[in-house]
């Protein structure tokens, strides 16, 4: 085998593994640290997708959209917008009880996806939106060298994204939300407003959600409203529990195991099923997803690594 | 006009009986099921395979349809079969899966429902394929009940009337169950409080399973109504999910005639949004009716404060 293309097919496969891991990380925000039941990450990821998209994109006649702003100002817009979305169904479904944010989130995502697949004069309806900028492209061509440039690039948003969570989860908000998390009621008697931390730990979830989604728009070059399906939901999720939630580290690995899972058993789907019968090989793929999730729930629920018994980092060492 | 009261109570009759499923669930058991669509879909698959075999086992494979309807006895006998697999597999799936999940947070049971509704959804896909399936191909000649020149007039077919009409036999059976056998009091007691109910002798684990047999046989049977009004489609069940949940949370938890209100009402929300915001839109309508409750009356018409 050639080195050129296995090279570029790793960095092809360490591009995805990174993004979904920045999206992973947004998830265990929510979930591992404040047991947040988010079932719309596909909708944000959908969200700062087509944000950053139409921010950046060329003009197109027949579409709103198409300002040619510079890629980074559109992964900032992406952001923005997955959190104000995450901001209106946060406050609508954070003071109730938990699994109501389930169930609104579930909602919130069937309807981005009827949006993107209806609203034609603003997503490109079921086409999606074409020739979204690729940075460097013009610079390196379409090659084993643009790949790892942009690996380096993802590689560069993930260790921000990386170092920032771990900042905060460390810090005293970060201790608030695991202590909601634990007893809302605890937290509450010392003077600490649940909802208030609930909103800002889903919206900036959402926004590493959408940041998540936009890396993905400018490294395929297009979107379609099918690349936001809740099967992707059920990838990020699959990746924090195979992971371990409350621990970023476990969401990272998550997102490299459960993508190489999948790549892998899609690879070997494709070579066992005949051709007309790829479609039934790709739903079984999606019932693996589905049973790793329930056998992990079930045989180890603390995913590969677990959170850590970790008070502060001033009293390691004394909690015992 | 009138017309789009008759599609909104057909379409409200197979989210009512859903939904009925579901808030039972959701009250004994104490979880979000996101698994109930996915009871609906291998419900109305299950009836088509039942079918095959019943015909084929009365010779000739033919159904001969009683009229006015589009099917004969055959399918009634399907569905019985279909709502007994079905309770059969909630049943497998609670042993499996929720039954050792049950003493955790009750998130992780959602999150496992959530695990369990893809593959049951993509199992089916994989043995039934993705074709719509039918259970008859007869045409229907729709009777006119209401002239045109009256309020639009209203024209409905008798498998539709037939559908309202078995919708509430179903939830009257399902209330005399709940008000007057020992086994509707006791879950109605585990509903209210599991401790209390098992120190005054109830066998929660019975009741929970009762629970998981009467609310897959219930979404059972909204499939198989949802497949004789329309479709039988791997997704038919899914995209029904965010209705049941508006409905179920909209009446109230627990409460069975809230579901039933609220499947009719968000049926009806549904069907008039159509020439408002246009027929592509029309599965956002449920998430408005959620939205809106969660705001306003998050308790729903019927719900206890919790």
């Amino acid at each position: 085998m050639e080195l050129a293309p296995l090279l570029s097919y790793i960095a092809f496969f360490l591009v995805f593994a990174g993004i979904f891991a920045v999206m992973a990380l947004g998830l265990n925000l929510q979930w591992g640290f404040c047991g947040l039941f988010n079932v719309g990450v596909a909708g944000f990821v959908a969200i700062g997708a087509y944000s950053s998209a139409l921010l950046t994109g060329p003009p197109e006649p027949e579409r709103f959209g198409g300002f040619g702003l510079p890629i980074l100002l559109g992964w900032i817009g992406a952001m923005l917008a997955s959190g104000v979305a995450a901001f209106i169904v946060g406050v609508a479904a954070l003071r109730l009880r938990e699994d109501y944010l389930a169930i609104t989130t579930f909602g919130i995502a069937v309807v981005i996806q009827l949006v993107a697949l209806n609203a034609q004069t603003i997503t490109g309806g079921p086409f999606g939106v074409q020739s979204i900028p690729r940075p460097f492209f013009e610079l390196l061509g379409s090659g084993l060298a643009w790949n790892l440039a942009y690996l380096g690039l993802v590689a560069t948003v993930l260790a921000l994204t990386w170092w920032a969570l771990e900042r905060l989860v460390a810090s005293p908000w970060g201790r608030v939300l695991r202590a909601i998390r634990e007893d809302e009621q605890a937290a509450a008697s010392l003077g600490k407003r649940a909802a208030a931390f609930r909103l800002q730990s889903f919206v900036l979830g959402c926004m590493l959600m959408g940041l998540g989604g936009a890396l993905y728009a400018h490294f395929v070059g297009y979107i379609a409203p099918e690349d936001f399906l809740p099967i992707l939901t059920f990838q990020i999720w699959a990746m924090l529990i195979v992971g371990g939630s409350g621990n970023n580290l476990g969401a990272v690995a998550g997102a490299l195991i459960v993508w190489a899972i999948w790549s892998v058993s899609g690879g070997l789907l494709r070579e066992v099923m005949p051709q007309a019968e790829q479609a039934r090989g790709a739903a079984l793929q999606v019932v693996l997803i589905g049973v790793l999730i329930s056998a992990i729930l079930v045989a180890r629920p603390r995913g590969l690594f677990g959170e850590r018994a970790r008070v502060s980092r001033h009293a390691d060492g004394h909690d015992g | 006009m009138l017309q789009l009261v008759a599609d909104g109570l057909i379409v409200g009759s197979v989210i009512a009986l859903g939904a009925v499923g579901l808030t039972l669930t959701y009250s004994i058991l104490r979880f979000a099921n996101f698994g109930q669509g996915e009871f609906m879909t291998w419900g109305a698959y299950l009836a088509v395979s039942a079918l095959t075999f019943v015909l084929a086992m009365t010779g000739g494979g033919v159904m001969q349809p009683i009229e006015p309807f589009s099917f004969g006895w055959q399918l009634l006998v399907a569905l019985i079969i279909a709502a007994v697999l079905t309770a059969l597999l909630a049943l497998l799936l609670d042993w499996l899966l929720f039954r050792r999940l049950r003493h955790g947070n009750a998130i992780t049971l959602v999150i496992a429902s959530f695990g369990a509704a893809l593959a049951l959804r993509n199992l089916l896909q994989f043995f039934y394929g993705t074709l719509p399936e039918y259970y008859s191909r007869e045409i229907q000649i729709s009777l006119r009940l209401v002239p045109r020149d009256v309020m639009g007039g209203l024209r409905i077919t008798p498998d539709q009337l037939l559908v309202i009409a078995l919708t509430g036999v179903v939830v009257v059976g399902l209330h005399l169950l709940l008000t007057r056998t020992t086994l509707g009091r006791a879950m109605r007691a585990t509903a209210m409080n599991p401790a209390l109910a098992r120190v005054a002798g109830v066998d929660v684990d019975a009741v929970v399973r009762a629970t998981w047999v009467i609310g897959a046989m219930l979404a059972a049977v909204a499939g198989v109504f949802a497949g004789i009004v329309g479709q039988i489609r791997p997704m038919l069940g899914f995209d029904l999910l965010l209705p049941l949940f508006a409905a179920a949370i909209l009446g109230g938890v627990g409460s069975v005639w809230g579901a039933v209100l609220g499947g009719f009402i968000v049926g009806l929300a549904e069907s008039f949004s159509v020439p408002i915001f246009g027929a592509e839109y029309r599965a956002a309508t449920a998430f408005l009716v959620l939205i809106a409750i969660l705001l306003l009356r998050p308790t729903g018409l019927f719900g206890e404060k919790r």
